[in-house]
């Protein structure tokens, strides 16, 4: 199980709760898609993802974007159970969407960089640390569930 | 691979972080001791405590080598062939960090730049740091 101090318990509900998600879950995954653009392969039922104004724009990606994000806040409301908060996700992403558990490290450094670039000078090398950490434990729980 | 506008993006972007390039180097350095505490090993004989002259030295440096890289990004290994002899037989760092560097600048970037670091400013950033850590390392074997 991950330890946390109080400044990471504390810095993660505060960077969380001053998020818009419907803004932030778009973006962050919208700039998976255009930064890393392998990643494309599983959404080929997500439409037009021809270049990066197609991308920004497509209403599917902005969707699971949101949805992307709401999943992040279970992480948030659960930092000390993370394994079995993702656990049913873990098993979906592995047995149905059959997703490169690598890819789930792509998406989170997207994030990063998208509420690096709404909090400014706020964003701290001190927070930064905190979220990547709170990151990679949901990225570790993810992936627990592959086989 | 940088198409021909990734290039001058990436050139026009450097070349308007020249001056303050201190801060961002410095910056970078910094979130990168804070989350990937082994990298300071390598630093154990500077001061590398926020805004020292050591810190904001070392950051300008590193900074004004990917902006001089960026003016001419085909002739890479031209540019950084005396880099790479000193990455490769005196610094010997592990080329894994230059990979952990390079996330931590592009977080500095974003938080410089705020909206202006797109994503398609974020895809060439990142390719181009890439490309200029696999050309610093190629001399280590």
């Amino acid at each position: 199980m991950v330890e946390w101090t109080n400044y990471e318990r504390a810095t993660i509900k505060d960077i969380f709760a001053k998020l818009d998600y419907d803004s932030v879950g778009p973006a962050a995954l919208s700039r998976c898609l255009v930064v890393y653009p392998w990643t494309q392969r599983y959404f080929s039922k997500f439409g037009n993802l021809y270049n990066a104004a197609a991308i920004m724009g497509n209403p599917n990606v902005a969707k699971h974007g949101k949805i992307i994000l709401h999943d992040l806040e279970r992480g948030v409301k659960n930092m000390d159970n993370l394994k079995e908060t993702y656990a049913d996700l873990s098993v979906l992403h592995s047995e149905k969407l059959h997703v490169d558990p690598d890819n789930f490290k792509l998406i989170s450094d997207c994030l990063t960089i998208v509420v690096a670039a709404q909090m400014g000078k706020a964003f701290t090398g001190e927070v930064q640390a905190a979220l990547q950490k709170f990151l990679a434990a949901v990225v570790s729980a993810l992936g627990r569930q592959y086989h | 691979m940088l198409s021909k506008k990734e290039k001058e993006l990436i050139a026009d972007i450097w070349e308007s972080l020249t001056p303050v390039a201190e801060d961002i180097g410095a910056d970078a350095l910094l979130r990168m001791f804070a989350s990937y505490p082994g990298t300071k090993t390598y630093f154990s004989h500077l001061d590398i405590s926020p805004r020292s002259a050591h810190l904001l030295s070392h950051g300008k440096k590193i900074v004004l080598a990917i902006a001089e890289g960026a003016q001419d990004i085909g002739q890479l290994t031209v540019t950084l062939a005396p880099l790479q002899t000193l990455h490769a037989y005196q610094l010997r760092i592990d080329p894994t960090n230059f990979k952990l560097f390079s996330h931590c600048m592009l977080v500095a970037l974003a938080c410089h730049m705020g909206e202006d670091f797109t994503p398609v400013a974020h895809a060439a950033m990142d390719k181009y740091l890439s490309a200029f850590a696999a050309v610093l390392s190629e001399k280590y074997r």
